[in-house]
């Protein structure tokens, strides 16, 4: 993975240059690379986590199949969930703000780059720790919402849930890390008349994301920590006899799984949000309401969490509430595709990959949001909660809306990363496969659901009426497969062409299309001025003449040592106490590297 | 603007596959659906199915607005060779009101149905006619009927017409009970008691499940609900009330009898099951004083033959993996004599 993306990076270093090996990826603090390696990470657990998706798919494509047991199956639909929101989409989302933030914003640099080496680092560390349960008696098997208390150690003895907790814990931190980097980044290290109004769209989103995160994860982390305790110190926050409330744990997850849900799609409207015009010709239709629209839903996304909780029995106060709230939502949501869709009214489309993942981010994110309203309306919803319309619903929107948003963005800034483009016709098979593929497998769920079959059930009886819905949604998930691979195979193949994209091969108007592809080290030989909100199209940027004097970020390998003594501290909480104590002495140690470590 | 021009490749196939998707989804919904929510067979799950057919229509319409804008504007501002360059529009006010409120407007029309019938049936019934206690175990469910002392397990009667009123607790984890032909889910929480009640209005027999998953055997905790006409409610009430000390006195083959000493004996089985007129009064386990007369077993997972009994008591894991039965090391003959005893028990 190093080698092809050092070669990709060995011409176009105009300017700075990259030092090559392996070394000089593990002790990178430049955020392109780190961008790289946080998409490369990413696209693998996508990989996994897409595997885990098939054998799933494989077990329930027939009645009372045994291709997976029970407890198998069980840990694989709770990895599927975990690994596809916390380590492929997040990091392949996480990437690109690496990489394209600070050229949007014309910066050489985020705020605090070996910071940013950290969170990478913890991320990974994170993502190694919860997959090795696989290896050490079983991942868990509670769901990636865990609810409390089939995770105490009454009803989950294994090591699974301890885990759960630790790799969570650490990739949670990560995420903090790097949402603060970014806040401080984009409000501090914009060129000069890059006013907030004229932010390109997915720099907005990211700094949206970033509130999100900061303000999402604590209460999540709280929650783990109770069950860190009543599992390891027998306290009993979640244990009724003990006066705890295992619904306690409901609110604490889902005041987090709510936002996270906005954390997964508000990169993806950005992406498309920059799309859309790039191809369009034209400048996204009413900017501010599109700005504003996002940071709403973000807001409401903190005040909605009970609508996963429905059929717990809170009372027709709490539940007309969030029904309500919930609804809200829609209005900021309905009002971004309107405004997508008059971005391309008048325009002059170019049906290009990016574009055609935009228009289907569109197409399919409508369908889904539009199931949501649905299980808006709790009584509707005590029918379709824990059943595969649900899973129908988080589909369209995570994989119809999130993945799409994502191969949008992969094929818009291939280019700019490595200076080649992605194969068209490829990518256009690419586009069609996976639109069919996705709407084969998931688009029979909402029947599946709304004529009774639960979700996360490792087996379903013959005679319900849910054969035939299976089987097409296994067809379905193969011909994703197949689409998967095409990219893959396109991927792999466009990284050795020709670099001949140039600067800004799609013609488009944001800042980081101005410099070279890929960028030099440190990104911009002199400061843009920006005097306009597309500074590419409408003579909107300005280059001072003259040489600009900068210093670039000395590599450093103390953010890995913390990160590894952190990651060492909590394989300590299963393995015992000394490699607990000896972890906690490595990062320390790295921290004080760190910190007298000289900056030039 | 429209034109007469050959439609570019890209639309023709999405029209194709579109018509694609629309066949394979009549073909899928042609079957029968015991479980479907959407045949409902009371009072609160037609409300729910009417509200929701509501709703979807209102989703319909927004569908069509929005796709149909949608593939209008990629089919009509496609680039076109010496096209002029496209006008730099930044946004337009009054457009952007509109489409604000446009939504807000429909949103009214799906919030205030909602509102009215979660306010209906989210509160206690008008009347509460036949009281029950449900208590979720992994993986099976305990029906106490605190009028008529009854108990039983994973197959529960209610007379038609009657409303049911039912109190929800739980023995280990979160499950949640869902009756898709008569009601929406309630979820089982330990150290919690909910509420759930709907009124019948056809006699039959509807599968339901557990709806929240609940460890290794989530998939495996389903139920059968039989609604009865009055007086086939009353006969069942008279049946479960017997002892089985009654019931036992009925006849006797050899089978039966090596059965019942297995039972009461070498098989270990009264540690945990409860049998109403003997010594057997375990807990764990659902209560067999009338297991001969269910339709079912191991929570809806087995037709209740002797076959299947016996399979079940030989290697209940086999049936259900996980699940708190212990494997008593009987053998097959064994198994076949307590299987013969318990289907006695009618
Ligand atoms: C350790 C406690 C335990 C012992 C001992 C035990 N059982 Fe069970 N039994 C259970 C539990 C728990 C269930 C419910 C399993 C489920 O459906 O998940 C059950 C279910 C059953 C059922 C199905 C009841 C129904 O209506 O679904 C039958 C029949 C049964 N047991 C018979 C026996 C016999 C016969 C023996 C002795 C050989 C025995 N059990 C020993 C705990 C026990
Ligand atoms: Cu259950």
């Amino acid at each position: 993975m190093a080698t092809a993306e050092a070669a990709a990076h060995s011409e176009g270093k105009a300017g700075g240059t990259y030092a090559g090996g392996l070394w000089s990826w593990i002790t990178t603090v430049d955020h392109k690379r780190i961008g790289i390696l946080y998409f490369l990470s990413g696209l693998f657990f996508f990989l996994v986590g897409g595997l885990e998706a098939m054998l799933i798919r494989l077990q329930l494509a027939v009645p009372e199949n045994t291709v997976l047991s029970a407890e198998v199956f069980n840990q694989l639909f709770t990895m599927h969930g975990l690994t596809m929101v916390l380590f492929a989409v997040m990091p392949m989302a996480a990437g690109a703000f690496n990489y394209i933030v600070p050229l949007q914003i014309g910066a050489r640099d985020v705020a605090f780059p070996r910071l940013n080496a950290f969170s990478y680092w913890l991320f990974l560390c994170g993502a190694l720790l919860l997959n090795s349960s696989f290896f050490f008696g079983g991942a868990p098997s509670a769901g990636w919402f865990a609810y409390a208390n089939l995770t105490s150690s009454q009803f989950s003895p294994g090591h699974g849930m301890d885990f759960y907790v630790l790799g969570l814990a650490l990739a949670g931190a990560a995420s903090i890390v790097a949402a603060l980097n970014f806040i401080v980044t984009i409000i501090n290290l914009r060129a000069p008349g890059l006013t907030f109004m004229r932010l390109p769209l997915f720099t907005w989103m990211t700094l949206v994301v970033s509130f999100l995160i900061i303000l999402a994860f604590p209460p999540f982390t709280i929650g783990t920590i109770f069950l860190l305790f009543d599992r390891m110190f027998g306290t009993l926050f979640f244990e009724p006899s003990g006066g705890g409330d295992p619904v306690l744990w409901q609110h604490l997850f889902w005041i987090f799984g709510h936002p996270e849900v906005y954390i997964l799609i508000l990169p993806a409207f950005g992406i498309v949000s920059d799309v859309i015009p790039t191809f369009s010709r034209k400048p996204l239709f009413g900017y501010p309401v599109v700005v504003y629209s996002g940071i709403l839903i973000a807001f409401l996304g903190f005040g909605v969490w009970a609508h996963h909780m429905f059929s717990v029995g809170l009372g027709p106060i709490a539940n007309s509430a969030f029904s309500g709230l919930t609804m809200l939502i829609a209005i900021p949501t309905g009002v971004k595709m309107f405004n997508w869709i008059a971005t391309m009214w008048g325009g002059s489309i170019r049906f290009r990959a990016p574009m055609l993942f935009s228009i289907g981010l569109v197409a399919m994110f409508t369908i889904g949001g539009l199931s949501g309203v649905m299980h808006a309306s709790a009584p509707a919803d005590l029918q379709q909660t824990d059943t595969y319309f649900v899973v129908a619903h988080l589909h369209y929107v995570l994989f119809g809306g999130t993945i799409f948003g994502l191969f949008a963005g992969i094929y818009y800034w291939f280019p700019k990363v490595t200076g080649r483009l992605l194969g068209e016709r490829l990518a256009t098979a690419h586009f069609w496969l996976l639109l069919i593929g996705m709407n084969l497998t998931f688009f029979p769920m909402h029947f599946a659901g709304l004529h009774g079959m639960p979700r996360r059930t490792f087996t379903y009886p013959a005679g319900l009426g849910f054969e035939g819905y299976n089987l097409a949604s296994t067809v379905g998930a193969g011909i994703t497969l197949l689409a998967m691979l095409l990219f893959l195979l396109n991927f792999v193949r466009s990284l050795r062409s020709e670099a001949t994209a140039g600067a800004n091969p799609w013609e488009a108007s944001t800042l980081e299309w101005a410099t070279s592809s890929p960028p030099p080290v440190h990104n911009f030989d002199v400061t843009p001025e920006v005097t306009s909100r597309d500074p590419l199209w409408y003579d909107g940027i300005a280059l001072p003449a003259g040489e600009e004097e900068f210093h670039m970020p000395n590599p450093s390998y103390w953010p890995l040592v913390v990160a590894g003594g952190i990651l060492m501290a909590a394989a300590g909480a299963l393995v015992g106490l000394p490699v607990a104590l000896l972890g906690a002495a490595v990062a320390l140690a790295g921290i004080y590297g760190w910190s007298f470590e000289p900056i030039h | 603007m429209t034109d007469g021009r050959p439609r570019v490749p890209g639309h023709r196939r999405m029209l194709m596959f579109a018509a694609l998707a629309i066949a394979s989804v009549a073909a899928a919904c042609g079957g029968d659906f015991p479980q479907s929510s959407l045949r409902p067979q009371s009072d609160v799950a037609r409300e729910i199915d009417s509200l929701f057919r509501g709703i979807f229509w209102w989703a319909m319409v927004v569908f069509v607005v929005v796709e149909g804008a949608l593939i209008v504007a990629i089919i009509r501002f496609r680039e076109r060779p010496g096209a002029p360059k496209p006008r730099p529009v930044h946004g337009h006010t009054l457009l952007e009101i509109g489409w604000t409120l446009a939504p807000a407007i429909i949103l009214i029309f799906i919030g205030v149905p909602t509102m009215i019938t979660l306010w209906r049936i989210d509160r206690p019934p008008e009347r509460s006619e036949v009281r029950v206690e449900v208590v979720g175990h992994q993986w099976w469910w305990e029906f106490n009927y605190p009028d008529l002392g009854i108990t039983t397990a994973n197959e529960l009667h209610v007379p038609v017409g009657k409303t049911v009123d039912l109190r929800l607790r739980s023995a280990d984890v979160i499950h949640s009970f869902w009756f898709p032909r008569v009601a929406g889910k309630r979820d089982l929480v330990p150290g919690r008691v909910n509420q759930l009640w709907f009124t019948p209005d056809s006699v039959g027999v509807y599968p339901g499940q557990c709806a929240e998953f609940c460890g290794t055997s989530h998939a495996l905790m389903a139920m059968r609900l039989h609604v009865e006409a009055e007086e086939d409610f009353e006969r069942w009430v008279e049946q479960q009330l017997r002892e089985a000390v009654e019931v036992e006195e009925a006849g006797d083959d050899p089978l039966v009898s090596a059965g019942r000493d297995l039972f009461f004996g070498a098989g270990g089985c009264i540690s945990c099951h409860q049998i109403r007129g003997t010594v057997a009064a375990g807990i764990l386990g659902p209560d067999l004083t009338h297991v001969g007369g269910r339709g079912t077993i191991a929570a809806g997972v087995l037709e209740n033959t002797l076959d299947n009994l016996a399979s079940w008591i030989k290697d209940p894991h086999d049936v259900k993996p996980g699940n708190l039965m212990l494997d008593m090391g009987l053998d097959d003959e064994q198994a076949r004599q307590v299987a013969a005893y318990l289907l006695s028990l009618e």
